[in-house]
């Protein structure tokens, strides 16, 4: 098999920081007192015509709109109306843990409501975990390879294991990765009553100083394109993907960890900075620390979850912040890191989900 | 060289029969599953028809034999009792050398629970056990971990084409490399949020499902799950399995025509299957039978039928729809009909499209009415489509012994 290089050309993400303007890059971090992060709206008219924007769930909205700001960050611009002139990205490839649950508690209440009459149907075609992919095909007219996966700590990951093979042997010139969930009142409250978050609201950006029970819900969406050549533009090469279901010791993932960096031609010392799913738990923290200190007890790690919050998708908030150290050669102020990496090429994100979904992404300097 | 990809075994359950022979045994009868509701409760259960898998939940958790059954929905109920069918059939080893996945379909996932509890989720702790339950991975993790696969497991959800995706997904990895082994399918059980969906959009027949037929008016849905285990060749032929079929080719490709309707010239429909044939080298004047999507309504059978004359041109392969024989079970339809278009090649059988009696006037072929027996089919295709137009096809063939 060829290993064709995947190069992240453009990225669009919305967050609960300030990261739809792509020149800005966490200068001024979001600080909140609270349980849970919202991701700031932009202004959704700059990216969906307005008489769509009325009808969209928000996850849609967010996620159709992170969708067109990465391809205008990468400069291809497909449209029905005509704008710009790139040919578009031949697939469109999305994780999303939870879906569209805004939609599909509307629908769920007021059928209960109604005894399950005079329903319409709008947020009943708006629930199905497919709308977002489906409505940036409808908008760019993108027919290709369309693809929607809806698994927890996995469903961005295998996202980007399938682009990546979809890119092998140049099979696929370009694919829109992305990811987006949404956090609703009531997704909040019951992941609340299963002890999913904090008691007493922190401050995000303290998340990590203290572990205790819970940490802080966050939502968010986040796309790039990948194109098999480099760019002027080019923010990092997305290398290799691997995930982990349910290992039991410590031992099975740092094993997991040597294959994945071996096979890639890497040595645990190699990876400059390690970028983890660290989220202030004390139920789930511990892994990191073990891993490190059998793995990588010299290299240089930071969490980034202060930032984003945690849902099922927030490892692509992580590529994110990847793609823009490596692109720009420089960590922001915000992620305090004990010391300094002494180059920026190669980063490891390693994140699981409520230690069942771990997965290690290898990004490097494009 | 792209490694080949050959079915090992299958694992089936839905309203007509709880497992692979009695599956056989219906399809052999042309018996069909679809009619009264027993288990869901909603008030559209004397107005529309379904084909219900007639199995109560604590029926279920015995056919699932669950040593703990604690936190099941029936949606995850379904898929363990198919998947474990499927392992078990291709005689797998437990804990194997080989890089193992799964890849499973669903669209509600646990919502049979969630719609029942989510008042107390929000409020109290009376049904904690099923609190878990609604996202769409939670029946894959319970399948993986019965199953003992730790390589690659994951979920999609691509509507009424998910379990088709998973097939095909399941092809590409193993093709690719990635993998040696995956168990493939989906599962999807009858909940009250989904008939409500689809009455909303007006698009339940009120008699079982008709479709290309001239006065077809909508879907019947059904339930359950069906599992195939793919294998590189290679591993099959060291492992002594029985080769079922070869997955020859796969196509999967969005219309990006309307969130929730069929483009009218079929265009989703049409890539799909040419891309299908590419994959798998075939020229159209080889597929002997096509298991069409087929729901019976008026928007899709138009478009996929003007889609399949427009590939096929004046040569049209046999077609039918099986969803009259076991309803419209959507994210488990395309492997429930992998598997039916399977048992074509294994028992030399072309399945009828039961409830036909009108040609539709815009097209030219008519479908396959009665089952045909003891006819050499050696390549067929199967269609499955999915809101956000989202179509995907799948080609087997016979393998030679």
């Amino acid at each position: 098999m060829v290993k064709q290089k995947a190069y992240i050309n453009g990225v669009g993400c919305i967050s609960p920081q300030q990261t739809i303007d792509n020149r800005l890059f966490l200068a001024e971090p979001v600080s909140v007192e609270s349980t849970r992060l919202k991701a700031i709206d932009p202004n959704y008219r700059e990216f969906v015509p307005p008489e769509m924007v009325r009808r969209m769930g928000r996850i849609i909205k967010m996620g159709v709109a992170a969708a067109r700001s990465c391809l205008a960050d990468a400069g291809n611009f497909p449209s029905p109306s005509g704008e710009g002139s790139g040919e578009g990205p031949e697939a469109i490839i999305t994780g999303t843990g939870l879906g569209c649950i805004e939609d599909t508690e509307k629908f769920l209440g007021n059928m209960i409501k109604n005894n399950e009459e005079f329903l319409t149907p709008t947020s009943f075609i708006q629930s199905t975990h497919n709308t977002v992919s489906a409505q940036i095909a409808l908008l760019i007219k993108c027919h290709g390879y369309n693809f929607t996966y809806v698994h927890r700590g996995f469903s961005f990951e295998t996202a980007i294991l399938d682009s990546l093979v979809q890119m092998e042997n140049n099979r696929a010139k370009s694919v829109l990765l992305g990811a987006a969930d949404e956090l609703t009142t009531n997704s909040f409250q019951i992941q609340n009553r299963m002890g999913f978050w904090r008691r007493k609201p922190t401050d995000n950006l303290k998340l990590l100083d203290h572990l205790e029970r819970g940490t802080i819900a966050g939502e968010g969406a986040a796309f790039f394109l990948l194109e098999g050549k480099e760019k002027p533009n080019s923010y990092a090469v997305l290398n290799d993907v691997e995930m982990l279901f349910h290992p039991v010791t410590t031992d099975e993932i740092t094993h997991k960890i040597h294959l994945f960096l071996d096979r890639n031609g890497l040595k645990e010392s190699d990876i400059d900075l390690l970028l983890l799913g660290r989220n202030g738990d004390i139920r789930f923290d511990p892994v990191y620390d073990d891993v490190i200190a059998t793995a990588f007890p010299e290299v240089v790690s930071c969490g980034f979850k202060q930032l984003c919050g945690e849902y099922m998708t927030a490892s692509s908030f992580g590529l994110w912040l990847a793609s823009k150290i490596l692109k720009e050669q420089r960590i922001p102020d915000t992620l305090f890191l004990q010391k300094k990496p002494e180059a920026l090429k190669h980063i490891l994100l390693y994140n699981h989900y409520r230690g069942i979904n771990h997965s290690l992404i290898l990004m490097s300097q494009a | 060289m792209a490694r080949r990809v050959v079915v090992t075994g299958i694992g089936i359950l839905s309203s007509i029969g709880r497992n692979l022979p009695e599956t056989i045994d219906s399809i052999l009868q042309s018996r069909s599953g679809i009619g009264k509701l027993q288990h869901l409760d909603t008030p559209h259960k004397k107005e529309f028809p379904f084909a219900e898998v007639p199995w109560s939940n604590d029926q279920l958790v015995e056919l699932a034999q669950l040593t703990d059954s604690e936190g099941y929905s029936r949606n995850a109920l379904l898929g363990v009792i198919a998947a474990r069918e499927a392992f078990h059939h291709a005689r797998l080893p437990h804990l194997p050398p080989l890089r193992t996945g799964l890849i499973s379909a669903t669209t509600v996932g646990g919502m049979d629970r969630c719609e029942l509890y989510f008042n107390d989720f929000l409020t109290n702790d009376s049904k904690n056990i099923y609190i878990d339950v609604y996202d769409c991975a939670d029946s894959t993790e319970k399948i993986a971990d019965i199953l003992h696969i730790r390589d690659y497991v994951t979920t999609i959800s691509t509507a009424c084409s998910s379990a088709a995706n998973a097939i095909l997904l399941g092809g590409r990895m193993i093709r690719s490399g990635q993998l040696d082994r995956v168990i493939a399918g989906g599962t999807e059980a009858l909940t009250t949020f989904h008939v409500n969906g689809f009455n909303a959009l007006k698009i339940l027949d009120k008699i079982p499902c008709r479709p290309f037929d001239a006065n077809r008016n909508g879907i019947t849905l059904g339930e359950g799950a069906a599992y195939l285990v793919l294998e590189a060749e290679e591993a099959a032929r060291a492992g002594k399995r029985e080769i079922l079929a070869e997955l020859t080719g796969y196509g999967n490709a969005c219309e990006a025509f309307h969130q929730t309707a069929s483009a009218p010239d079929g265009k989703g429909a049409f890539l799909a299957m040419e891309r299908a044939l590419q994959v798998s080298g075939t020229d159209p004047s080889e597929i002997d039978y096509i298991n069409a999507h087929g729901t019976g309504t008026d928007n899709n059978d138009i478009a996929e039928g003007v889609a399949i004359e427009r590939l096929f041109g004046k040569r049209i392969p046999k077609v039918s729809s099986t969803k009259p024989l076991t309803g419209h079970m959507t994210s488990a339809a395309g492997s429930v009909e992998a598997i039916l278009s399977i048992l074509c090649l294994t028992h030399r059988l072309i399945l009828p499209n039961l409830n036909f009696t009108t040609q539709m006037p815009e097209l030219n072929f008519t479908p396959v009415t009665t089952l045909i027996r003891d006819i050499d089919v050696k390549t067929v295709l199967s269609n499955s489509f999915g809101f956000g137009g989202n179509n995907t096809s799948l080609i087997f063939k016979k393998t030679p012994i």
